[in-house]
């Protein structure tokens, strides 16, 4: 077994920003990015355990109100835990405000776990949400648990394949159909080039009519089967 | 002094950054599996318990009653798996009593991701949560560290890697309740056969609508035969070379001698209750 931990001059020295030992990791490609009606969220499929697969068709893009969606990137126990709780925290603030919370109260109610908890947690997180007042919104928390709102959002350790192409070929106020291609063709790099990325692109457009989700299919390079 | 005593924790960190590992707990180098099918859910598993390199239970259960129609297939670490079930059983039928209502199974994984990841990875289960309940068929993993999956088929356990390619290969679609066995004992046979951490039997829970069959013991590939010979020696083997017979009354005067009351009963110190 390999020491996790040192012996300096000053005392112990515990390193705890490392995944505990077989702990579900969700070495990720996700975004989300504004578009003209609009927001829409993109996530790859894989979820691993070391070097093996523990889910091939991972749903990573998980909602937390009606049109308030996530996209989780880190460990998938905690990803998992901290949107459990937003939902919870959300779904109570509909009812007793009688009115569904804004896409920046999610995201506050995200920063404050996320946070608070940053020491225990290695939660990547993106949130996207459309709401009447703002329309779509996108914010980014990154491990830190700081908060930051974007026109589009990348993340995961995919991400880091994919900031050229993301930085070339953004345009704001694109079509759904530009939008949907910017996010598919990003994913795509990502997964071909991140080994802990892989599987189906998985996507949910949120607009004012409500939730869309899309999927795309690697045996079929990509193309579909497109809106469910 | 008086209070409680840290020393200990400072050994055990000074160790802890040397590099000294901790102690191993016991746990079941495992294959188990589930799959949905047309009518309901089956899950299986292996029979063998190890710690470390010995068997330290051949022909173990690794299949757990939750609810009458919520079972769940465990590996890790085997008291872990033991009691969690235990608890969220426990938990599920208090649940079931104060709603009125028939226990689902999203509720089951929800309780067990709940309380697994409250402990942060130190309660070493690793589950396949199976059940029929009012809304439907249902399959899940949920890991130590209390992340979850959804899945029509699923494997866990060190032998998962030999049981999914049986899954991958051979998995269609909308089932029968036969296919969907056969397919799963076959899961756990390779995971039997490939896996130094899996072996002996399979055990086989069928979950549908109507009734739940535990089918233990459902395929025995590793039955034990007769020894084709035995070293036993004859009687009279060995030659006597003298012969010494010493009497009650001899050996009375030195160490108190009981009369049984009849000759069948063994003689022990304080004779034993027992069922009968």
């Amino acid at each position: 077994m390999q020491a996790t931990g040192m012996l300096g001059e000053d005392g112990i020295h515990v390193d705890m920003n490392h995944l505990k030992k077989g702990e579900v990791n969700l070495g990720t490609s996700i975004m989300a990015i504004n578009f003209k009606d609009g927001v829409i969220l993109g996530a790859d499929s894989r979820t691993t355990t070391g070097a093996y697969i523990a889910n091939r068709v991972t749903d990573k893009l998980t909602q937390v109100h009606d049109t308030i969606w996530c996209c989780r990137s880190g460990s998938a126990a905690d990803t998992q835990a901290v949107a459990d709780i937003v939902q919870y925290h959300l779904g109570m603030y509909g009812i007793t405000n009688n009115e569904p919370p804004s896409t920046q109260t999610a995201a506050a109610i995200f920063q404050e776990l996320c946070y608070s908890n940053k020491d225990q947690l290695s939660a990547g997180m993106i949130i996207a949400g459309y709401d009447h007042r703002h329309g779509g919104q996108v914010y980014s928390i990154p491990l830190g648990g700081s908060l930051h709102k974007q026109a589009y959002a990348i993340g995961g350790s995919g991400s880091t394949y994919i900031y050229g192409y993301c930085d070339s070929y953004w345009q704001e106020n694109m079509s759904e159909a530009e939008g949907i291609q910017f996010v598919k063709g990003a994913l795509q790099e990502a997964i071909k080039w991140d080994g802990s990325s892989g599987g189906v692109i998985r996507m949910v457009v949120l607009t004012a009519s409500g939730a869309q989700r899309h999927l795309y299919l690697p045996d079929q390079a990509y193309k579909g089967p497109g809106k469910q | 002094m008086p209070g409680f005593d840290f020393s200990n924790h400072n050994r055990n960190a000074a160790l802890h950054a040397q590099g000294v590992p901790l102690p191993k707990a016991t746990s079941t180098g495992t294959t188990i599996v589930g799959c949905l099918f047309d009518g309901g859910v089956v899950i299986a598993a292996d029979t063998r318990a190890t710690s470390g390199p010995i068997v330290a239970d051949k022909n173990c259960e690794k299949l757990h009653y939750i609810a009458p129609q919520i079972w769940c297939a465990g590996a890790g670490t085997a008291a872990d798996t033991e009691f969690t079930t235990a608890i969220i059983s426990s938990n599920l039928e208090l649940h079931a009593l104060s709603t009125g209502r028939k226990p689902r199974v999203v509720t089951c994984m929800t309780m067990l991701k709940q309380h697994l990841f409250r402990h942060q990875g130190h309660i070493g289960a690793y589950l396949v949560v199976a059940g029929v309940d009012p809304t439907g068929s249902h399959l899940f993993t949920v890991h130590a560290h209390g992340s979850t999956d959804k899945l029509p088929y699923v494997t866990m356990g060190s032998g998962s890697l030999a049981a999914m390619s049986v899954f991958e290969t051979q998995w269609k679609n909308k089932m029968s309740r036969d296919d969907a066995v056969k397919l799963c004992a076959d899961a756990i046979e390779a995971g039997i056969f490939n896996d130094l951490g899996s072996g002996s039997n399979v055990d086989v829970a069928v979950i549908t609508e109507e009734k739940t069959t535990l089918m233990r013991n459902f395929i025995t590939p590793n039955k034990r035969v007769p020894k084709q010979r035995n070293y036993r020696f004859q009687h009279g083997t060995t030659a006597v070379l003298n012969e010494k017979v010493i009497t009650r009354e001899e050996i009375g005067k030195y160490v108190t001698v009981h009369e049984l009351d009849d000759d069948t009963v063994a003689a022990t110190a304080e004779t034993m209750d027992v069922d009968q």
